[in-house]
């Protein structure tokens, strides 16, 4: 029970702290005003004339890929350049209850993110018939991405005490993941590495992320986002666990 | 009570904290003293569980620190240096958000916040957010986080650093009003806070235990403490010699005026100066027996030639 309470009061507090500074309107208002732009002038969904949201999914990871590092870049290196990581693990809390805690709560964030975007999987219904399930599969699959970089970026966060670094080295983990799956990019490696290039994509959110917007829940993707998460939740707790004070 | 066993914290090469060992009964008010360096924050930062101790460990009220980290963690409150707190929470959000981890809910939750912000005089700020503190409030907040669940142990890191003088008074008043009910540790460099708190003196130095008495009797150790002062109204030439002369004394150092007659035995050398001086009607404008000062006893045990710690067992 004690575990519970624990990662609930710092889930609190952490979600609460988003709101306590202006980082969360920040956030919010630079996440859906790009969301609208790249859907509507870089994409052109009105122009394709066809009811399908996957061109607005389309764009979440390269959304991602710029602000969640931003969300989560001070979740540790914040901690530990005020010193206040000595007060959070002196409490009676486990280090994997605060890492639990931080990271639902900047899940639960950049989740309501995601899903404030609503207004125009209402407009796609409203003008067409989206498929349902590729909008269930859509914002699955978004949200699991999102947990998926924000693991990545909690991972840096740990490794500095300087969110500038964290911020920057989580772009770039996350820019890799994103494009060693994809086409484009596999396409011109593959002629010249093809084993490689199917190991290294493998890793890849891309192949995984695509296909549950295609509406396919599929237990392999799920694993697959859900085994990065913990991979990285678990060397966070390895990084802190090894470095708390330095 | 608090035993502190062994501990020590090597980082790489570096020796930290090497074998420190003490114990602290309730009641007492332990000052854990040394340079800046000396190894004061490990062995803290250790005995409440935050940095993991390379041997030996800590058992807080019957809890061990490395074995049953979060029951011996619930034993304790724990002010760190420099008191970091979380600043752009407000000071009533805050102490809500410890009395949550704390384990108290609803209505209890709401009384230990109240209570506390009340016993560390937060009334005034406690819808502020803490950022916006002065370094004294900001201290507040923090001693309050580490009172809030009325811990059986209080550890504080360098707790009056940076405080004005009244911050200061108020900070030691705290400290003496729960000292009879808890066992308390603070670590200090400034020498008279030891004697305005602690009824018990830890002098660390390169990680190693120098010392470990009451400052009346670290004070005994003091080259200056049982030597006898005296100011001379007139100038009286063969003073020094006289004084020299006497059995009890060692040596006579003068300045002025002022002589200072060091002893050789302690207990008989006021009575051999006082009858001295009585004897040969001096015209004296002051005598006093010398207590011995805490910053000679802090300076002979933490630095010494060849710049290496001289360990050395309890008194």
């Amino acid at each position: 029970m004690d575990a519970v309470r624990n990662t609930k009061a710092i889930f609190k507090r952490e979600l609460a702290s988003y709101f306590e500074s202006p980082v969360a309107y920040v956030f919010l208002v630079v996440f859906l005003v790009l969301v609208q732009f790249l859907t509507f002038f870089i994409g052109n969904y009105y122009e394709m004339n066809q009811a399908d949201p996957r061109g607005f999914f389309f764009w979440h990871p390269w959304l991602f890929l710029i602000l969640v590092p931003a969300a989560s870049m001070r979740l540790w290196s914040e901690e530990r350049r005020t010193g206040t990581i000595e007060t959070l693990l002196t409490l009676p809390v486990s280090l994997f209850q605060a890492l639990l805690g931080k990271f639902l709560a900047a899940w639960v964030f950049i989740g309501l993110a995601v899903l404030l975007t609503f207004p125009i999987v209402l407009a796609t219904a409203y003008l067409g018939a989206p498929d349902k399930g590729v909008i269930v599969g859509g914002y699955l699959g978004s949200l699991l991405l999102a947990g998926t970089c924000l693991s990545v970026g909690m991972f840096t966060s740990a490794l500095t005490r300087n969110q500038v670094i964290s911020f920057v080295l989580s772009v770039v983990i996350c820019l890799f993941l994103l494009l060693a799956g994809w086409p484009p990019i596999t396409d011109m490696f593959v002629k010249w590495a093809p084993r490689l290039v199917e190991l290294v994509a493998s890793f890849s959110f891309m192949s995984h992320y695509f296909s549950m917007q295609r509406g396919v829940i599929d237990l392999r993707d799920l694993a697959y986002f859900a085994s990065a998460m913990i991979f990285m939740l678990a060397a966070t707790h390895q990084v802190i666990e090894n470095r708390k004070a330095a | 009570m608090l035993e502190v066993k062994n501990l020590r914290k090597t980082f790489g090469a570096i020796r930290a904290v090497n074998d420190v060992s003490f114990n602290v009964e309730r009641g007492e008010v332990l000052g854990f003293l040394g340079p800046n360096g000396a190894g004061k924050t490990n062995t803290m930062r250790m005995i409440t569980g935050f940095l993991p101790p390379t041997s030996g460990t800590a058992i807080v009220n019957g809890f061990d620190i490395r074995t049953s980290p979060l029951d011996a963690k619930k034993q304790i409150g724990y002010l760190p240096e420099n008191a970091p707190v979380y600043s752009e929470m407000t000071v009533f959000n805050y102490l809500r958000f410890i009395a949550e981890i704390r384990g108290f809910t609803g209505a209890a939750r709401d009384a230990r916040v109240g209570g506390t912000v009340e016993k560390c005089r937060l009334d005034g700020v406690r819808n502020q957010s803490i950022g916006t503190l002065s370094k004294g409030y900001r201290q507040r907040v923090c001693f309050a986080q580490a009172l809030l669940h009325d811990p059986a142990v209080l550890i504080m890191d360098e707790p009056t650093d940076g405080l004005d003088p009244n911050q200061k008074r108020v900070v030691r008043d705290m400290i003496r009003d729960m000292a009879r009910e808890k066992v308390i540790v603070l670590s200090t460099h400034i020498l008279e806070e030891v004697d305005a708190v602690c009824s018990r003196a830890v002098i660390i130095s390169h990680g190693r235990i120098a010392a470990n008495a009451s400052p009346d009797s670290l004070r005994r150790r003091s080259a200056m403490h049982g030597a006898v002062e005296i100011l001379l109204d007139k100038p009286l030439p063969e003073a020094a010699t006289l004084l020299r002369s006497l059995p009890s004394a060692a040596s006579v150092q003068e300045e002025g005026g002022r002589f200072v007659v060091m002893a050789k035995d302690k207990d008989r050398l006021f009575h051999d100066v006082f009858a001295l001086v009585k004897g040969g009607s001096w015209a004296i404008g002051g005598i006093r027996v010398l207590d011995g000062r805490l910053d000679d006893v802090f300076r002979d045990l933490t630095m010494n030639d060849n710049g290496t710690a001289r360990p050395e067992s309890a008194a």
